[in-house]
């Protein structure tokens, strides 16, 4: 077994709670001990581009520092969004001058600085190996047609994309390992609309319209995610007349691939093969 | 006597050392009408504000708790606006998004810890903020249990939150749905229904006031 | 947006520019207005003035780019900061012109939630677009 520090983040506990039970059960499966991170707080979901900004790094940074005193030098997540803010605060305080402002601020504690974070896609590629991931498979996927929504997160900035930014395959491959079929989806990359779901409906209505009907034209019987956000969005700012897709977690794939117990994904490919159409 | 020098919304006064800043207050001539209540630690009214000289931190504390210091400057904080919108509890659950649907602004905290460092009882606030805002009830009911609502992280908080307020919502929710239920109050509370203590009571009810007397002084107390 | 345009040393001089520079982190003289940005960006339709013409309206030092609705349709996605030429991050820019709105009271898109909300979406609207 190996030893795994992991940032659930406050979806994961609560609305994607499905994410978090499917992967870990998968993860223990894959030979992972995971450690969820004691006292950690909300990474902010949002990453802070202003300059100026260092009090939305503070939640982040404390989150690492946590990570620093369980002795581990990685965390893993599973949410997009923390992923994206958590990697970039962990490179912005790599300028010692920013680290010391935030230090003063967290003292007597004091990040060091060093903590790697990591997104399960890339755990899976780098560590894990499709190919290792498909001789764990219990359970195939029977085809079941997939399209892997990437969102924002994930791919940009290029810096702190999981894989290339203009040109993505983890979450195809990941899918492929588990017996799915990855369908051509042009819009994956797009963005969903975000937290404008609070204030500009409308707005995100067209973006998930848009999605959605890319998804169907390229023959998906499902939509998965690794972002709670667009999970959110897409099953709750459907407009009129766009495709009902039902939309999973990648979590929620793994589990039952690797025959964990995860209803969701056996009524979605029962569902499918007895002819079940949503939308 | 050993005085000590303190500031009182901008006046200086000499006091006696070892007083506490409440009881310092009404020697240097305040008439405490509001921002004191219970004297004891307990009620949360006299939250105060001090700084000391050539210390950069701004302390908070109860007034009725804390000890004058030489070149202490007070302020008392004896209300705190703080925002909570009407609910029935019957008509909630507790389940992950009630405290954040009632109390949105909790998803402003940047976790920045400010509200501990600012709470007289010590309680672990950012803890509690974070157990809201991912919907643990019980983690909040347990991480505020000695919470006095003196409003002192709410004053300091940038997020804006109305901790005190959030806090009170999950204990309710946390005792009237989470918390498992006790047989023997629930038995209790029927034999009281059914009449079990009528015929003792109707006797006190009947009693003259010597009587009552003689009867409190030789009831029965727990050792 | 201003059909007409009107350039004048003050405003040239003006510390605007300087300002969304310095709070931005991104060089907005570095944009040659090829327009790549506005092309892919997913909400261009919803917006009053197109990312490459907020750039021009910061190059010229004028404010107007504050009181303009793309900043706040803006959702950060960064599709247009992967596709510059000249490596200059839009959505950086416009989060400048929201901070700078915000501290100065203007509030264009105040967060009601209308309903309960996930955590991730509140938190990401409360920290984008209140002050």
């Amino acid at each position: 077994m190996k030893t795994l520090a992991y940032f659930p983040g406050c979806a994961l506990k609560d609305q994607a709670r499905a994410d978090e039970n499917g992967t870990l059960a998968a993860l223990a499966r894959l030979g992972y001990e995971v450690r969820e991170i004691p006292r950690w707080n909300c990474c902010g979901t949002v990453y802070s581009l202003a300059q100026d900004d260092l009090m939305r790094h503070v939640g982040p940074v404390r989150n690492l520092l946590r990570v620093q005193g369980m002795g581990e030098g990685r965390v893993l997540t599973l949410c997009a969004m923390c992923y994206g803010t958590l990697s970039r605060s962990a490179r912005f305080v790599e300028d010692p001058e920013r680290l010391r402002r935030i230090n003063a601020f967290l003292a007597p504690d004091a990040y060091n600085g060093g903590v790697e974070v990591v997104h399960l896609l890339t755990l899976l590629r780098d560590e894990v190996g499709y190919e290792r991931l498909a001789a764990q498979v219990k359970r195939e996927l029977n085809g079941l047609k997939v399209a892997a929504y990437y969102g924002c997160v994930l791919l940009r900035p290029r810096e702190y994309a999981v894989d290339d930014p203009d040109g993505p395959t983890v979450m195809e491959r990941v899918v492929e390992a588990l017996g799915g079929g990855a369908v051509p989806f042009p819009e994956r990359m797009e963005c969903c609309g975000a937290y404008l779901t609070v204030t500009q409906k409308g707005v995100v209505e067209g973006r998930v319209g848009r999605l959605l009907r890319s998804a169907r034209a390229g023959g998906a019987d499902v939509v998965v995610t690794t972002c709670p956000l667009c999970q959110f969005n897409l099953e709750e700012r459907r407009p009129a007349g766009a495709p009902a897709l039902p939309v999973l977690y990648l979590g929620q794939l793994l589990a039952w691939a690797l025959g964990a117990d995860e209803p969701a994904v056996g009524a979605a490919i029962t569902g499918i093969s007895s002819g079940v159409r949503h939308g | 006597m050993d005085e000590v020098t303190v500031f009182i919304m901008g006046k200086g006064y000499r006091v006696p050392a070892g007083l506490t800043i409440m009881k310092a207050m009404e020697y240097a001539g305040y008439r405490l009408t509001r921002g004191c209540g219970c004297r004891g630690g307990y009620c949360g009214a006299c939250a105060t504000v001090y700084r000391l000289r050539g210390d950069y931190k701004l302390y908070a504390d109860l007034a009725c708790q804390t000890t004058v210091q030489d070149g202490m400057y007070i302020a008392q904080l004896p209300f705190t606006p703080a925002e909570r919108p009407a609910y029935r509890l019957e008509e909630l659950r507790a389940e992950g998004q009630t405290l954040l649907s009632l109390f949105p602004e909790l998803a402003r905290c940047v976790a920045c810890n400010t509200c501990t460092k600012a709470c007289p009882q010590k309680l672990e606030v950012m803890d509690a903020v974070q157990a809201s805002l991912r919907g643990d009830i019980p983690g909040v009911a347990e991480l505020t249990f000695d919470c006095v609502s003196c409003g002192l992280c709410t004053m300091r908080c940038p997020a804006e939150i109305s901790h005190h307020h959030v806090w009170q919502l999950a204990r309710r929710l946390n005792g009237a749905y989470l918390t498992p239920r006790a047989p023997h109050v629930a038995q209790r509370v029927a034999e009281v229904e059914g009449g079990k203590f009528r015929a003792e009571l109707d006797r006190l009810m009947a009693m003259g006031k010597e009587e009552l007397v003689a009867a409190y002084k030789a009831r029965d107390i727990e050792p | 947006m201003a059909s007409e345009l009107r350039l004048s040393r003050a405003k040239l001089a003006a510390p605007f520019a300087r300002r969304v520079e310095e709070l931005s982190g991104e060089n907005p003289y570095a944009c040659y207005q090829c327009g790549k940005c506005s092309a892919g960006c997913p909400f261009a339709d919803h917006m009053d003035a197109l990312p490459n013409q907020v750039l021009r309206l910061v190059q010229l030092g004028d404010e107007a780019a504050l009181s303009l609705s793309a900043p706040w349709v803006c959702a950060s996605c960064h599709a247009c900061g992967v596709r510059c030429p000249k490596g200059v991050d839009i959505a950086r820019t416009m989060e400048a012109l929201r901070v700078l709105a915000l501290r100065r009271g203007i509030t264009p898109t105040p967060v009601r939630p209308d309903r309960p909300y996930p955590q991730i979406a509140l938190i990401g609207a409360y920290r984008k677009l209140t002050p």
